[in-house]
C-alpha cells in the first residue's frame, strides 16, 4: 500500500463559522478601494497598515500561545482566516513570512528570550520577516549554501550571498540558512540559522533584483564580514537543515499554494456571467471540482499540523498540484475570452489577466521547484 | 475490521481467472453468495436500517477495497441501492440490484414503460431502485426484458432494459440515484488507483533497462510522484462527494465526481505508461484496473452533464459570489 495517506479535515465549528463571517464582513469594508489588479498581487501584496490592523483583530499569531501575543486558537481557524484573505485579495505580503513561518519557528527553536522579543511583535502587525535560503550557487540545492557564518567570541561573523530574498527592502528581520562548520561537501552536516536585523546590521547590504514585470520584490542580501550576535543563532548550531525542513511543512501546504490566480478565476465567473455557454459550464465546473478537492487537501494537512504530526510529505503533494492548479487558469481563460494583457492598466480583466501571465512562471519554482517536491513524494513513495 | 475481512474475502476468492470469466459475461455466483453471506450488500445502512452503522471513514475504506480489487459484480451499486430504498422507506433488494435514473419512462394508467439504458449486469439483478422524476420505485427482475445487449469498457455486461411494469406507488425520492451511484464510483476509482500505483511502484523498481530498474530514472520517479498526487486527489474528491451526499448537496458530489473521474484518466495513463507495452496486455493485471477506471469515469452521469452543473451554479454565483460557494463544497 503506497497511497500517501491525508487525515479527514477538522470541522466547521461555530467558531469556524463565525470567524469565516467576521473575516468576510472585514474585508469586505477594508478592500473596497482596493483595484482589481491589486487584488491579483495575492500574498506579494503588502500593506504595512493592513497587517497593523489585522494584528489588532487577533489574526496574527493565531495559533502560539496567549504568553507570546497569540491567540490560542486552532491551525483550521487561522486556514479559515488565511483562504479569506487570499480569496479576497488582501494585501497580506508584509506579514505574511513572520506569521507563516518566522514566528512559528522562533516558537519551536527560539530562546525565550528570543521568543518573548520577536512574537507578540509579530502578533501585533509591527514586525516583518525575511527569509534567506536561497544563493546565487544553491538555490534547490539548498544544502550546498556557501554563506557562512564563522564564530567569534560573542558574535559571528558572516560573508556571504543570499537572492531571490522577498521584500527584504521592508522586511525588519530575517532567518538566514548558512554554513557554520565543515564544507559544502559536508551537506545537511554543519549548517545553521541565524536571525538578521535587516536595518542594522553592518557590512549587510541589501539590493533589489527586479522581475520580469518591472517589480522590486525580489532583493539580493549581501554579507562582508558582518557582524551577527551570537545570542542571534535559532534553534542550535549544526541542525539547520533539520530545522529548515520543519519549517517547510507551514511554507508548502497552504491554501496560498492553489489560491495565487484566485482573482483571475473571479474575474473570468464575472466576463462569463450571462453566457451561460457550454464550453464555460464545462470549464468552470472542472476548474471548481479542481479547487474544492485542493481545498480539502489542504484541509487536512492543517489537522496533520495541528497535531504535531510530519507532513511534509502531503505538503509536497498539495503544492505540486496546486501549482499546476493555478497556473493553468490563464491559460484555460483564454480557450473561453479573447483578451490581451494589459499590465499597465489598473482595473478590469486585462489588468488581473497580465499580473498573473506574467507572475504564474513563478509558483512552481518559489518555495521548492515542482522537480524538487516530484523527488520528495518519490522518495515517499520508497522509489528514490 | 470489516476491510480486513473483506481484504481475506476478495484475496480467497477473486483471481484473476474468476475476473477474466467475468469479462466474458460469466455471473460469478459463487462470488455474490459469498458477500452476500458477509451481508456486505447492506453494509452502507444504521444499525438502525439493519446494517453495520459504520462511520463514513469505514464506509469509504469498504468501497475503495472494492476498487482497489477491481470487484466485478455490481456489489457497490446494491449497496447504493439498499441506502435509497432504506431512506425511501421501501424494501431492501434481495439480491445484486441496480441503481438508475431514467426519466423519459411513461407512467400511464399505473403502467411504467421504457427503456433504463445500459445496467452493468442488468440481466443478472433481482431489482432497480430507479427514480422516475421525483419518485423512487423498487422495480421487480419480473418487470423487464433485455432490450439491447451491451459492453461497458471493462468488457462486463452493460445491457439495456425494457420495463414494463404496473406499478406501485413508489416512494418520495431521498436522493438521485445517479448522485449515489457517482458518488459510489469516486471511491472505486480511488481504490483502483491505489492498486495502478503500487503496481507502477512495483514494476518500475523490478524492471532493469540500461542496467539499473525504470524506477531510478528521475523521468520515471516524477510521473509516479504525480500519480500518488492524482490518488490524492481522487481520495480525497470521494470524501467530499460522500459528504455533500448525506447533508443533500448534489454541488459537492459534482465536485467530488468531477475530480475522480479526471484523476482516473490521468491516473490510468501515467500508470500505463509506467509499465511500457507489457501493462497494455491481458498478460499483465494492470489492465483490469484500467479498463474498470476507464468505465467508471463514464457511468451514473457523465463528466459533460456534472460538468455544467456544476459550472453553471458558479456562474449563477457571480464574482462576488463565487469563492462563497465553493467554500460552501
Amino acid at each position: 500500500m503506497s497511497a500517501i495517506p491525508f487525515p479527514a479535515p477538522p470541522l466547521d465549528s461555530e467558531a469556524v463559522i463565525a470567524l469565516r463571517a467576521e473575516v468576510r464582513a472585514f474585508l469586505a469594508e477594508e478592500l473596497a478601494s482596493r483595484t482589481d489588479r491589486q487584488r491579483s498581487d495575492s500574498w506579494c501584496g503588502a500593506d504595512k497598515d493592513f497587517s497593523r490592523k489585522m494584528g489588532q483583530r487577533g489574526w496574527l499569531g493565531m495559533t502560539w500561545p496567549k504568553q507570546y501575543g497569540g491567540h490560542e486558537r486552532t491551525a483550521y481557524e487561522r486556514y479559515v482566516m488565511v483562504e479569506e484573505m487570499l480569496a479576497a485579495g488582501a494585501p497580506v505580503g508584509a506579514h505574511w513570512i513572520a506569521d507563516r513561518q518566522s514566528g512559528p519557528s522562533i516558537l519551536k527553536f527560539g530562546t525565550e528570550e528570543q521568543r518573548q522579543y520577536f512574537l507578540p511583535k509579530i502578533a501585533a502587525g509591527e514586525l516583518y520577516f525575511s527569509i534567506g535560503m536561497s544563493e546565487p550557487d544553491s538555490g534547490s540545492d539548498l544544502a550546498a549554501t556557501r554563506t557562512r557564518a564563522v564564530r567569534d567570541g560573542d558574535v559571528y561573523r558572516v560573508t556571504g550571498t543570499k537572492v531571490w530574498t522577498s521584500f527584504a527592502h521592508q522586511s525588519d528581520w530575517a532567518i538566514m540558512f548558512c554554513r557554520t562548520s565543515g564544507t559544502p561537501a559536508d551537506r545537511h552536516n554543519g549548517t545553521s540559522q541565524l536571525l538578521i536585523d535587516l536595518k542594522n546590521t553592518p557590512g549587510l547590504t541589501i539590493r533589489p533584483i527586479i522581475d520580469l514585470a518591472g517589480q522590486h520584490h525580489f532583493n539580493e542580501m549581501h554579507f562582508e564580514e558582518a557582524v551577527i550576535p551570537a545570542s542571534q543563532l535559532l534553534g542550535t548550531e549544526g541542525q539547520g537543515w533539520a530545522q529548515v525542513m520543519s519549517e517547510l511543512a507551514f511554507e508548502r501546504s497552504g491554501p496560498e499554494r492553489f489560491l495565487s490566480s484566485i482573482e483571475l478565476l473571479n474575474q473570468l465567473v464575472g466576463v462569463l456571467q450571462g453566457r451561460q455557454s457550454d464550453a464555460a459550464q464545462i470549464t468552470l465546473g472542472r476548474l471548481t471540482a479542481r479547487l474544492a478537492v485542493l481545498r480539502r487537501l489542504s484541509r487536512s494537512v492543517t489537522s496533520m499540523l495541528q497535531e504535531e504530526q510530519d507532513a511534509g510529505l502531503q505538503a509536497s503533494i498539495v503544492k505540486d498540484v496546486g501549482a499546476l492548479f493555478e497556473q493553468s487558469i490563464p491559460d484555460v481563460a483564454r480557450e473561453l475570452v479573447d483578451c490581451e494583457p494589459d499590465p499597465v492598466a489598473a482595473s478590469g480583466y486585462a489588468a488581473v489577466l497580465a499580473n498573473i501571465v506574467h507572475n504564474a512562471p513563478s509558483w512552481s519554482l518559489r518555495g521548492g521547484t515542482r522537480e524538487i517536491l516530484r523527488g520528495i513524494i518519490a522518495r515517499g513513495l520508497g522509489t528514490r | 475490521m470489516l476491510a480486513e475481512m473483506i481484504q481475506r474475502l476478495l484475496e480467497r476468492s477473486l483471481d484473476d481467472a474468476a475476473q477474466a470469466r467475468a469479462r466474458n459475461g460469466e455471473w460469478l455466483a459463487d462470488l455474490w453468495a459469498e458477500v452476500t453471506e458477509m451481508g456486505l450488500p447492506l453494509a452502507l445502512l444504521s444499525e438502525d436500517q439493519g446494517g453495520f452503522g459504520l462511520t463514513a471513514a469505514e464506509q469509504g475504506e469498504a468501497l475503495r477495497l472494492l476498487g482497489r480489487h477491481a470487484f466485478p459484480l455490481p456489489l457497490a451499486e446494491t449497496m447504493g441501492a439498499n441506502r435509497l430504498l432504506a431512506a425511501a422507506g421501501l424494501p431492501l433488494a434481495e439480491g445484486p440490484a441496480g441503481l438508475a435514473r431514467a426519466d423519459g419512462l411513461k407512467l400511464e394508467g399505473g403502467r411504467l414503460t421504457g427503456t433504463v439504458e445500459r445496467l452493468a449486469w442488468g440481466e443478472h439483478l433481482d431489482c432497480l431502485a430507479l427514480a422516475v422524476g421525483d419518485r423512487l420505485y423498487r422495480v421487480p427482475r419480473s418487470a423487464w426484458t433485455i432490450a439491447a445487449p451491451g459492453n461497458a469498457a471493462n468488457y462486463h455486461p452493460r445491457p439495456s432494459l425494457a420495463i414494463d411494469w404496473q406499478a406501485d406507488a413508489g416512494a418520495a425520492l431521498p436522493h438521485c440515484p445517479l448522485a449515489e451511484g457517482a458518488t459510489l464510483r469516486a471511491f472505486q476509482i480511488a481504490g483502483a488507483l491505489e492498486t495502478a500505483l503500487d503496481l507502477s511502484i512495483s514494476h518500475t523498481g523490478t524492471r532493469v533497462q540500461f542496467g539499473k530498474p525504470l524506477s531510478k530514472n528521475q523521468a520515471v520517479q516524477h510521473e509516479l510522484a504525480r500519480l500518488a498526487g492524482e490518488l490524492a486527489c481522487a481520495t480525497a474528491a470521494a470524501d467530499l462527494a460522500a459528504e455533500a451526499l448525506a447533508r443533500g448537496d448534489v454541488l459537492g458530489v459534482a465536485a467530488g465526481s468531477l475530480r475522480a473521474r479526471e484523476a482516473a484518466g490521468t491516473g490510468a495513463s501515467i500508470a500505463t505508461q509506467a509499465h511500457g507495452a507489457i501493462g497494455f496486455t491481458r498478460e499483465h493485471r494492470l489492465h483490469l484496473f484500467t479498463t474498470s477506471l476507464w468505465t467508471w469515469r463514464d457511468e451514473f452521469g457523465g463528466q459533460v452533464q456534472w460538468a455544467k452543473l456544476l459550472g453553471s451554479a458558479a456562474l449563477d454565483a457571480g464574482t462576488a459570489g463565487y469563492w462563497p460557494m465553493v467554500t460552501e463544497l
